[in-house]
């Protein structure tokens, strides 16, 4: 009796908080009720006995994918009342096409009936004593395991594709990051960056490696080039470790 | 076995089936809102599963509703994964924009 109770209750917020998912005015109210009727829908599910489904459906839809919505709009800078125009002109077609879904569907489903040897046909009958879990378990991982697989495989699919279709390369836009070429640090050859110099000492003649002026500014090259050695010794300290990578 | 019959299950289910279709219907512009009309839909679906399953006392149909609700996430993601890249280019997701590949 009072299971009966909560079904009602549960299904009347299930129906309510689902008209207001598609009616709210603002897209983070929607989604948040869109969790409101997915709690609803698993106590429903609880209600049928089909606790683990209920579960998941906990945290699958409103940890995952409702918190998904709830990150992209947010995240989306985007003019709501503008998308609401249009709402008045589709009304009545959206009401007109539910109303013969719903007269449809309740001719269909209100003159079902069951086959009298339905239960001798049951694939995996729900035994007395196991869990639901216990026995959704045994089935997922004996009879249905290649399913099973296969829905990992689709899992995957998503996330490669949501990663490959939102990734983004910013590496020549103004604000994007640097990246790191392992290959191009690899190939630098000293000769690339580095001139040699020879500097006059008292008796012989020493070789000193220095920078190479940048192209952008060769003027800047001609000024060091003849200067006192205060200005070439800070690059020399530094300057086999950059063509030794 | 289960609180109420079957047939309550059923309304309930397909309520929400009119529900996600009408909310497609009457949100013609917002794509977020019409990807969680389509959730509305697979959920209706998965009401029936369980209450079929809890019915006949047949396992089956919670399986089937365990992989309807995979494929319900995998679409989740990609759709807005298409909504995010779709605003990135067009500054708006507005569906009676979506013309770009003349379809």
């Amino acid at each position: 009796m009072i299971a009966a109770w909560a079904f009602y209750v549960f299904a009347a917020i299930l129906i309510a908080s689902a008209t207001m998912v598609v009616t709210a005015r603002n897209p983070v109210h929607a989604v948040l009720f869109l969790i409101l009727a997915f709690f609803n829908a698993s106590a429903l599910f609880v209600l049928a006995g089909a606790e683990f489904l209920a579960m998941i459906l906990i945290i699958v839809y409103v940890g995952a994918v409702a918190v998904l919505f709830l990150f992209v709009v947010m995240m989306l800078d985007i003019n709501f009342t503008q998308l609401r125009e249009g709402y008045q002109r589709y009304a009545p077609v959206g009401a007109a096409v539910g109303l013969v879904l719903l007269v449809e569907l309740a001719g269909v489903l209100g003159g079902r009936k069951f086959f009298d040897g339905s239960p001798a046909l049951r694939a995996a009958p729900t035994a007395e004593g196991i869990s639901n879990t216990a026995q959704l378990g045994r089935l997922i991982y004996t009879d249905y395991i290649f399913l099973f697989q296969a829905s990992g495989l689709v899992l995957l699919v998503a996330m490669i594709g949501a990663i490959v279709l939102t990734l983004r390369d910013r590496r020549n836009t103004p604000g994007g990051a640097r990246r790191q070429v392992v290959a191009v640090q690899l190939a630098r050859m000293p000769a690339d960056t580095l001139e040699m110099m020879s500097v006059p000492t008292g008796g012989k003649t020493l070789g000193y490696l220095k920078p190479k002026p940048p192209e952008l500014a060769p003027a800047h090259g001609h000024d060091a080039h003849g200067h006192d050695d205060h200005d070439t010794h800070a690059p020399v300290a530094h300057a086999p470790v950059e063509g030794g990578h | 076995m289960m609180a109420v019959g079957l047939n309550q299950y059923l309304a309930v289910s397909a309520i929400l089936l009119v529900i996600g279709i009408f909310g497609i219907f009457m949100n013609r512009k917002n794509v977020i809102i019409i990807l969680m009309s389509v959730e509305l839909i697979l959920l209706a679906v998965n009401v029936n599963l369980v209450a079929f399953s809890a019915t006949l006392g047949d396992l089956v149909g919670q399986v089937f509703a365990m992989f309807v609700l995979t494929v319900a996430a995998a679409e989740a993601a990609i759709g807005l994964a298409i909504v995010v890249i779709y605003f990135r280019n067009r500054g708006s997701i507005e569906v009676d924009d979506v013309n770009m590949m003349k379809g």
